[in-house]
């Protein structure tokens, strides 16, 4: 059995899928790695003084210099001649990559720096207590974008984190959901093969702001897959080179069901139904965008 | 090695002696003399250090934070906006310990835009629990680069420090100086050992969370570091003296205040003109001198104390403002005169912000007006266009 780098003991959440995500990158990583962690539910659950859950050097500083402090960590190691011995992984939650820390990641990307970047998207501020962020999905029911008698939640899709990234042309970019950990696995391995920076994209379900039931992380993390409205994919160079292909789709009910946070959507309604078409409008681009069906 | 520098050239030349292993900067008026002459020194092979362009001060400064905490010794340099917008860094930083070292081209804060000097950049984040020296001359922004460097990674204090050198007045100013030989800097400022570090070899975690039960001791014990820098300046002092054959003053410079009846305090290239003024004053007869803080974090409060407890009339003249009270370093003197129940004249004056010209007839408007009533905000040379009775500004011709 593989040692554990990110050890138990630490206070998240029953069935936290960052929780879960981040032991498996870290894993994958070995111990040859340094991490700098942005401030979130990660940071938080896993450091507070006098514990640690990481068993490799591991530094936070703030919400939105994940990439930054990374950058620095990575010249130092190039400056003591160690890079090419050491993994550099920065990391962060949906809120401190794509909205606060975007811009720090963009410069990391731009320069080129040899750095794994690992957004852990559990689409919400979770940490402050699920309030709504720019991957925070549409019609989703957070409590800054709460389904009331005039709201059906969240008004706008999804960031592109993964196409944002790709579009800096840099040499990998992928996503995964911790519903298939040999694909995590995998991706984490096939980034620190490659020299420069990679980004990726983790789908990492969250019970408590979700409102799912502690022991179907990993389920959610399959039915976003199998409803087509999470696409699996990797980009090389800036190209779209592969797609995790399915037979069929599963109705994106079958998704939202299992969620409290689209409860609202569970009702026989007008306005409900054009949401649903709107969804399933996103599924049909997502088909279409990533060529996600097997023919 | 005697020479005739830009001041922002000084710098370069100290860091390039000083061998940071990551420079790493974002463009700033009137910063960027400094982090151009570092980077030619990169390409040109004279330094070898990683130089690293970012997208924003708010990532110069976490780079310089995340190599610092891999263990190499590193350089940044800023101001005004610059400084404000790495100010979330700042405070990081000196909570994690880390000794980074940061030059501060002191200038105006935006509205209205400006790119002149004064010093409410530095003064805006002067509780980051960062030293702040200020600088009077190039020769003294050279000399507190290589102090600088060794008060922040003397393992008993592990702080950042920042140099402070007044914009253009210092940064684009000529000034014959002294430049010190490599070996010689070698002496004084021994290789960077980090007392901790990110390393695959022995790992750490650091920024952790720190609640209530820790978080106040990791306050005190930065307050109590700074209070022991305090204690090692003099030492600090005679061993630069000793190595590089000259005086470099880390806490305050008395100029005539031994028989003065008024003094004025000051900080940074102020001090040149009072001086001079001082000078043409007591060629006339008046009892007059200048105290200069160099050390303003830490503050050195018994110096100070020491030099002002016999003057009459004492004037702080600060170029920076705490809008709705006064300059800070009036309430500093006035808080320290206070705290020893000396019940002194002080009176604040508030000169020179963004870029205004202070004058010797400036600073004899100073002197002359310790006769008047105390009083804590005096802004100096107003020009005669702006309306009291009017809260908002409307320009008027003179």
């Amino acid at each position: 059995m593989q040692e554990n780098l990110f050890v138990s003991g630490h206070t998240a959440c029953a069935g936290c899928g960052q929780s879960m995500a981040a032991r498996i990158v870290l894993n994958a990583a070995g111990s040859n790695t340094i991490v700098t962690n942005a401030t979130g539910c990660l940071e938080v659950f896993s450091t507070g003084f006098p514990h640690t859950s990481w068993c490799v050097p591991w530094i936070h500083s703030l919400f939105e210099n994940s990439a930054a402090v990374a950058s620095g960590v990575e010249v130092a190691l190039r400056h003591l001649g160690k890079k090419d011995k050491i993994n550099v992984i920065a990391q962060g939650g949906d809120g401190g990559t794509a909205d606060i820390g975007l811009q720090a990641l963009s410069g990391m990307l731009e320069r080129g720096q040899d750095i794994l970047y690992v957004m852990y998207d559990n689409e919400a501020y979770m940490n402050t207590g699920i309030q709504r962020s720019g991957m925070t999905p549409a019609y989703a029911s957070t409590t800054t974008t709460p389904a009331g008698k005039l709201s059906l939640g969240n008004p706008r899709p999804k960031k592109t984190m993964a196409a944002i990234c790709a579009a800096h042309n840099i040499p990998y970019v992928g996503t995964a959901s911790v519903g298939y950990i040999r694909d995590l696995e995998r991706k984490v391995k096939k980034a620190f093969s490659i020299k420069g920076p990679k980004f990726l994209h983790i789908f990492v379900p969250c019970p408590l702001g979700w409102r799912h039931g502690a022991d179907l992380t990993d389920k959610v993390g399959k039915l976003v897959v199998e409803t087509g409205l999470f696409p699996i994919v990797e980009y090389e160079n800036g190209k779209l080179v592969n797609t995790m292909k399915l037979k069929e789709l599963k109705p994106i009910e079958e998704f939202l069901k299992i969620q409290g946070r689209f409860k609202h959507l569970m009702k026989d309604a007008p306005e409900v139904k054009e949401v649903l078409e709107y969804l399933n409008g996103i599924v049909a681009d997502n088909i279409e965008k990533y060529d996600i069906l097997k023919k | 090695m005697k020479v005739f520098m830009e001041g922002s050239h000084a710098v370069a030349e100290a860091v390039k002696r000083i061998k940071p292993g990551v420079v790493c900067a974002y463009p700033i008026t009137p910063q960027t003399h400094i982090v151009e002459r570092l980077s030619e020194m990169v390409a040109d092979g004279e330094l070898a250090a990683e130089f690293i362009n970012v997208e924003s001060e708010h990532s110069a400064a976490s780079v310089v934070l995340g190599s610092t905490a891999t263990g190499v010794r590193s350089f940044t340099a800023t101001s005004s906006q610059g400084l404000i917008l790495m100010s979330e860094v700042l405070f990081n930083i000196a909570g994690m310990r880390l000794p980074v070292v940061l030059t501060c081209v002191n200038r105006a804060l935006s509205a209205p835009i400006n790119i002149w000097n004064d010093h409410q950049d530095s003064m805006a984040i002067r509780d980051a629990g960062w030293m702040q020296f200020y600088a009077e001359n190039n020769q003294d922004v050279q000399d507190l680069h290589y102090v600088a460097y060794k008060i922040a990674e003397n393992k008993d204090v592990m702080l950042p420090c920042m140099v402070c050198m007044d914009g253009y007045i210092l940064s684009h100013g000529y000034e014959n100086l002294d430049l010190v030989e490599q070996d010689v800097v070698d002496k004084f400022l021994p290789k960077y050992d980090a007392l901790y570090k990110l390393d695959t070899e022995n790992p750490l975690t650091m920024g952790l969370l720190g609640a209530p039960d820790v978080y106040m001791e990791t306050r005190y014990a930065i307050h109590k570091t700074m209070e022991e820098v305090l204690a090692l300046l003099p030492g600090i002092e005679k061993e630069f003296e000793s190595i590089m054959g000259r005086k470099v003053p880390l806490i305050v410079e008395k100029y005539k205040t031994e028989d003065a009846d008024k003094v004025l305090v000051g900080m940074g290239s102020v001090a040149g003109t009072i001086k001079d003024t001082v000078d043409e004053l007591r060629a006339n007869g008046e009892r007059v001198g200048l105290l200069r803080i160099i050390a303003y974090r830490p503050f050195p409060k018994d110096v100070i104390y020491e030099a002002l407890k016999d003057i009459e009339k004492i004037g702080v003249v600060d170029k920076a403002i705490s809008l709705g009270s006064s300059g800070p370093l009036h309430l500093e003197i006035s808080a320290l005169l206070q705290e020893k129940k000396s019940a002194k004249s002080i009176n604040g004056f508030v000169v020179g912000l963004g870029g205004r010209d202070i004058k010797k007839e400036t600073v004899k408007e100073m002197f002359s007006l310790l006769d008047e009533e105390t009083k804590a905000v005096r802004f100096i040379d107003l020009k005669k266009w702006y309306k009291e009775e009017s809260p908002i500004m409307v320009l008027e011709e003179e």
